[in-house]
């Protein structure tokens, strides 16, 4: 029997309904970030001076390599497939060491965020540095927050043409120099300075110019923090990286709250009441257009200027600063805990500070000790494991190496004496940019010799040849054997090569092929 | 049609348009997908006017640019050419021992010369030039008609045997087995066999000598190293072009087999041929 009695019906509404279906597309709302001071935007001019200071000056520092190589000292010159970065050269098969960097790089990166938080974000990501830029010419030609504002909502005037015009073309002058910037990486800089002006550049330049052009106006002028909240991967990964050690830009409600635009009123009400006197500094400085006082969220670059904003404000009302500060997820939630009476109560701030004012001694403060714990540690150790792994690789890389292709048709030759020859195609590779004399000498195949083809080299078992600088040079050997030495159809010898000046040596385990019968 | 009708479900006005009470509903394109609908067609008539495009009966427009991918085979070939040209200049004013002491003509010319070996040579050499029964192998040090610079290129520019040429190299063989005995043969083929190698009928040694003195040493010479004049082979090392031992070497007696090359300077051309041979001399054996 069915019992329609059980049947309950459940109060629930669909999250897209039909009736109430609204567009998936959000339009950009304009933020206006206000101009903001203190000690985290001097840090911020300053990481930005560093920053685009390296580059836009890198590619013209000189390095004296000698003759038979650029004097640049960063370069990738892709004609001749080197990379040469001040007193390192890196050859294409050595391209593993920019691997390797990119994977410190990577690691670093986790390090300085379960550290310090998204401090890339904040600081030095190109995004944000460049946007910065930007915002320095926007407010520079049209005024601070609100003169941008009321500009903005304006009719078009004259006036406004001529602001919009002339901020657009700057920038549009700023993502040239860019674009500009980059392409004296691949090339000699003063030679292509010039012809960059004579319009007698290759045309690669000019299109990735203009290609890095139309990228540095768009994301950094148009897109800005849009970039950062949908493009960008790296808020959803680094979010991963945090834990409640890690520092970041914390508003600390449990000083703050309850916020209170008329704070002398509320409190002679007998109500307790917070610090925050909610006058959106905090708001109006975001570059994200975000309000801090929401808790962490994915949108928050932590450039932390939002403390300066606070800070200020804090200063003029006589409180202690760090109303919105550094801090861990930890020393939040203790303090929390302090505030709530145990998360018994709401927020009662006078719970965190004496009788006298001063905050109570329980309340928890960030602790430089903090930052080191497990997880830290093994980054740390992981990036220095790998950069010394590189470093040492690096010290001691062969600048003089050897390949050996054995010729295979015909696999050897039968002379008229009837000993047998093989062939070798023998590749020198003088990786560093001097001319050296390298001896070549063959080690075991005892009564062979050889003789090198095109050249007066008489037979023997060694020669000596001279390699130009910073060049691979391939030889045609061809090594004899005689027949009544031969007793294997496959013999093993060795080819050594070695530069007698500095007695850098280099070895190739090569194959001797005979016929069957011969024995 | 009715006033504008909205459809209850979407809340989107409907064109007007019904099918057995079912409406169109009207959402027109957004404004940039139509404008660059537009501007395509603009454009295709821009490309297809100034490309060739327009297929016609029997060939295609030609396009205002005057475009063409032939055009552009042949600029690409032409300027490939000219790059070249100076080591083509420097190849045909010298001879091929000059370039030789040339080394980025020579480079320049084994480079060429194994792509011309490629097409032309490896049918009857083989593709590295090693040869097989009947074919020499290019790379050891026997020459039959010399392997000096000059001399491979004489070979190859007039052939072997080849009789349209004139001036080709030319040496012929008599069948012996017309001449001598079968027992003659024999003897011969033990001694010439014994000058490299052991036989099986040490007797016939003796013998054999007597006959090769009387019948051989005119080509193959007293001491039996061959004769560069007439190609005539050295019978005493470890290369036999038709095979060692004395069975190969009583066949060949009785009945010789000689090999024809064409002579490739008509075909290929005076700098070709010299590329070839710097390419041949090249490959080890050169002298």
């Amino acid at each position: 029997m069915r019992d329609k009695t059980q049947l309950t019906r459940l109060e629930t509404e669909t999250v897209n309904a039909a009736k109430t279906r609204k567009p998936l597309y959000a339009a950009r709302q304009k933020i206006f970030p206000k101009r903001a001071s203190g000690n985290f935007r001097r840090f911020k001019w300053l990481v930005m001076t560093i920053t685009l200071g390296i580059y836009y000056l890198t590619a013209w520092l000189h390095w004296d390599r000698g003759p038979f190589a650029p004097d640049q000292a960063v370069l990738l010159d892709l004609t001749n497939r080197r990379f040469y970065f001040f007193f390192i050269e890196i050859w294409p098969q050595e391209f593993f060491y920019v691997a390797g960097l990119l994977v410190m790089a990577g690691v670093g990166l986790f390090l300085i965020t379960s550290a310090v938080g998204r401090a890339w974000c904040g600081y030095a990501c190109p995004q944000t540095v460049w946007v910065d830029l930007f915002l320095v010419v926007e407010r520079a030609i049209e005024g601070d927050r609100n003169a941008r504002m009321k500009l903005d909502a304006g009719p078009w005037t004259a006036r406004k043409l001529m602001l919009r015009v002339s901020k657009h073309a700057i920038w549009l002058v700023i993502g040239a120099a860019t674009g500009g910037a980059w392409i004296f990486y691949f090339a000699d800089a003063p030679t292509l300075v010039g012809e960059l002006f004579t319009g007698t550049a290759a045309p690669v330049a000019y299109i990735t110019i203009a290609v890095l052009t139309a990228t540095t106006y768009t994301f950094g002028g148009l897109m800005r923090e849009q970039v950062c909240t949908y493009m960008c991967p790296w808020p959803r990964i680094q979010a991963a990286m945090l834990d409640e050690n890690s520092l970041t830009v914390t508003y600390n409600d449990w000083r703050g709250e309850p916020r209170s635009r008329h704070a002398k009123k509320v409190q002679a009400s007998g109500q307790s009441v917070g610090d925050c006197v909610d006058c959106n500094a905090c708001v109006a400085v975001c570059p994200m257009g975000i309000d801090i006082r929401d808790g962490q969220q994915l949108e928050c670059i932590t450039c932390a200027l939002c403390i300066d904003a606070c800070d200020g404000v804090m200063d003029k009302l006589g409180k202690e600063r760090g109303l919105i500060s550094y801090a861990t997820l930890s020393d939040y939630n203790a303090n929390m805990m302090l505030a709530t009476a145990g998360g018994s109560s709401s927020i009662n701030p006078s719970l965190v500070r004496t009788a006298v004012g001063t905050f109570s001694d329980q309340v928890a403060h960030f602790h430089i000790r903090k930052i080191f714990r497990p997880r830290t540690y093994v980054y740390m150790g992981l990036w220095s494991l790998i950069g010394l792994g590189l470093l040492y690789s690096l010290l001691t890389r062969d600048r003089l190496e050897l390949n050996v292709l054995h010729d295979r048709n015909p696999q050897f030759v039968t002379l008229s004496d009837g000993s047998i020859r093989n062939g070798y195609s023998v590749k020198l590779l003088n990786m560093i940019p001097e001319l050296r004399t390298i001896v070549v000498t063959m080690q075991g195949l005892e009564g062979a010799d050889m003789v090198v083809d095109g050249d007066d080299i008489p037979a023997g078992r060694s020669f000596a040849i001279p390699v130009e600088p910073d060049r691979l040079k391939t030889l045609k050997v061809f090594v004899r054997q005689p027949a009544d030495q031969i007793h294997a159809p496959a013999q093993t010898f060795k080819f050594r090569v070695e530069d007698k000046a500095n007695f850098e040596s280099n070895e190739y385990a090569a194959t001797f092929n005979a016929p069957e019968a011969a024995k | 049609m009715s006033d504008e009708h909205i459809d209850e479900v979407s809340g989107v006005s409907t064109t007007g348009h019904e099918w057995d009470g079912i409406r169109e509903l009207n959402n027109p394109l957004p404004r940039w997908w139509v404008i660059t609908f537009y501007v395509t067609i603009a454009w295709a008539l821009v490309y297809t006017t100034a490309y060739p495009a327009w297929p016609m009966l029997t060939s295609a427009t030609k396009g205002m640019l005057g475009y063409s991918s032939r055009k552009d085979v042949k600029n690409d070939l032409a300027a490939a050419e000219a790059a070249k040209g100076k080591y083509v200049a420097a190849i045909q004013a010298k001879s091929v021992s000059e370039i030789l002491t040339d080394d980025a003509l020579r480079e320049f010319a084994v480079a060429a010369g194994a792509a011309a070996f490629k097409v032309n040579c490896t049918q009857c050499h083989g593709s590295g030039a090693q040869g097989s029964k009947g074919f020499p192998n290019l790379n050891d040090d026997d020459w039959l008609w010399g392997g000096s610079p000059d001399q491979i290129k004489q070979t190859i520019t007039h052939g072997l045997r080849f009789a349209s040429d004139p001036d080709t190299r030319l040496s012929e063989m008599p069948a012996f087995g017309d001449i001598i005995t079968a027992d003659q043969i024999a003897q011969v083929s033990a001694y010439v066999a014994s000058l490299s190698g052991k036989v099986r009928d040490a007797s016939l040694i003796q013998p054999g000598a007597k006959v090769f003195a009387e019948n051989c040493v005119a080509c193959h010479g007293d001491n039996a190293k061959g004769n560069r004049e007439f190609g005539a082979p050295d019978l005493t090392d470890a290369i036999w072009l038709y095979g060692s031992g004395e069975t190969a070497i009583a066949a060949q007696v009785r009945a010789p087999k000689q090999g024809v090359m064409p002579a490739w300077v008509g075909r290929l051309g005076e700098i070709k041929v010299k590329e070839l041979a710097v390419y041949v001399h090249s490959l080890g054996g050169g002298e």
